[in-house]
């Protein structure tokens, strides 16, 4: 299959329209499958409540120097929405008197948002965990990101990158050309300023998703073989993988169906639902905030564009932590992407 | 038309088989998902036993399954195809073998 190598927004697909994609995802009956809310009242879990704010996720942009085939942001350079300082100033100001204990950054490329450092510096004087999520290319895409590494170290930045495979004819298929080579240049500049290595302090954690139709196996089994051929292959050590499962939303779902491979995909999803990892689900205890300071259950419904629901503010000027936990989180049949077989999270898998 | 032997659909039954024979069907599917889980070999290692074996009996279904299965597992296509040549090694040297009893049998006969 070819790839893509522009954005769904660049070529005028009809599913850069998020209601064009709930209205294919909302249709649970042709798929021949119940629906997420059915099942969650089966067990009991309906309608979904937060537990409380622990992880602030914000997408600083929908800029990136990839096209991932999979991309559910439906990022790329031709993408120009980034958040502004005056957001990230709210972004700042909400963190400070919530009970979030990790800020989770992530895009589009979030470093190419031009008050990057400068966000992460003042999310460091909070005293808060920080996580970048980085495509690892980024780190060599330009001589101005090649200090990158010793960025994230000087504020102790916990670094989560994309590595779908150990070879490059899969991790390009599904990232592009070259990119495979690029990331293993970067996984060794983190390498070398003490990143993945014992005792460094330093985390740096590999995401696995499949590249294609079907749901990651044991993350125990995957992390095993990585660091295997990671190591004995180019010398490269992290700390741990997360399997991620692909969730049926922008890129993914148009490339699912181009495949024709949708109906399957779907109803592997919704026989494999777990319910202890339907408790474990991560927009109990995370909320995502937009480049433009809307505020989401998760990063999937940001780009359905499914803001907060009921009376809860709904922008981060009116951000409320109290009123937010009170919400019903909304759900659809995406959502089983979360709760199928080990479950699913931006920290990989939630029930062993 | 005529109606194929292997249609793909028939997979995803495979189940039902309990339905008639309940015993007997749900001991095997026990035997089957111990089997396959991690033991002395990985669910990685015997995926790619079971591609093989799906090969030599020449098992639609099961070539289905395990090319999955061991995509989902994380083997590469070289492992893939190497796993099925060693099906391929077995199953010809099964035939090749047999050569020694067809020498013996000559033998036995000429003079």
């Amino acid at each position: 299959m070819a790839l893509a190598t522009k954005s769904l927004a660049s070529r005028q697909s009809d599913l850069s329209n998020p209601k064009e994609q709930i209205k294919i995802l909302s249709d649970n009956e042709s798929v021949g499958v119940k629906s997420f809310t059915e099942k969650l009242q089966q067990i009991d879990l309906f309608p979904l409540k937060p537990t409380q704010l622990d992880i602030f996720q914000v997408n600083v942009g929908k800029m990136c120097n990839q096209v991932c085939k999979h991309c559910h942001v439906d990022a790329g350079p031709d993408r120009k929405e980034i958040m502004t300082k005056k957001t990230m100033q709210l972004c700042l100001d909400a963190i400070k008197n919530s009970t979030v204990h990790t800020v989770d950054l992530t895009g589009g490329a979030p470093e190419m948002n031009p008050d990057f450092r400068w966000f992460v510096e003042e999310i460091s004087k909070l005293g808060r965990k920080i996580i970048v999520r980085c495509n690892l290319t980024i780190i060599v895409a330009n001589p101005k990101y090649n200090d990158l590494p010793e960025f994230f170290k000087k504020h102790n930045v916990e670094v989560v990158s994309s590595l779908p495979y150990f070879s490059a004819k899969r991790t390009d298929s599904q990232r592009g050309e070259g990119v495979f080579e690029k990331s293993i240049k970067a996984l060794k500049m983190l390498n070398e300023v003490g990143y993945g290595k014992e005792d460094s302090g330093l985390i740096l954690n590999l995401v696995y998703n499949p590249t294609g139709a079907f749901l990651p196996a044991s993350q125990e089994g995957l992390e095993r073989e990585f660091k295997k051929k990671l190591r004995e292959g180019w010398g490269i050590e992290f700390n741990s993988l997360f399997a991620i499962t692909n969730i049926p939303v922008s890129r993914f779902l148009e490339y699912l169906i181009v495949s024709d491979n949708y109906e399957d995909y779907l109803t592997e999803l919704v026989n494999a639902f777990n319910p202890t990892a339907a408790l474990g689900v991560m927009c109990r205890n995370t909320i995502s905030v937009s480049w433009d300071g809307y505020l989401y259950d998760c990063d999937f419904n940001q780009m359905l564009d499914l803001k907060f629901s009921g009376s809860t503010p709904q922008h981060l000027k009116d951000f409320n932590d109290k009123k937010l936990v009170e919400r019903n989180i909304i759900i659809n049949q995406h959502c089983f992407g979360c709760t199928a077989g080990a479950g699913s999270s931006c920290g990989g898998e939630v029930a062993k | 038309m005529s109606k194929p032997y292997y249609v793909d659909e028939d997979l995803k039954k495979f189940g039902e088989i309990t339905e008639w024979q309940k015993e007997l069907g749900e001991k095997y599917f026990d035997y089957y998902a111990s089997v396959f889980k991690e033991g002395a070999l990985t669910e990685r290692e015997k995926a790619l036993i079971a591609l093989a074996v799906s090969h030599v009996v020449h098992c639609p279904y099961c070539i289905d399954a395990y090319s999955k299965d061991c995509v989902q597992k994380g083997c590469d296509e070289e492992q893939m195809m190497e796993a099925i040549h060693v099906g391929a090694a077995i199953q010809s040297g099964a035939t090749l073998v047999h050569g020694v009893q067809m020498m013996n049998k000559v033998k036995d006969i000429s003079m």
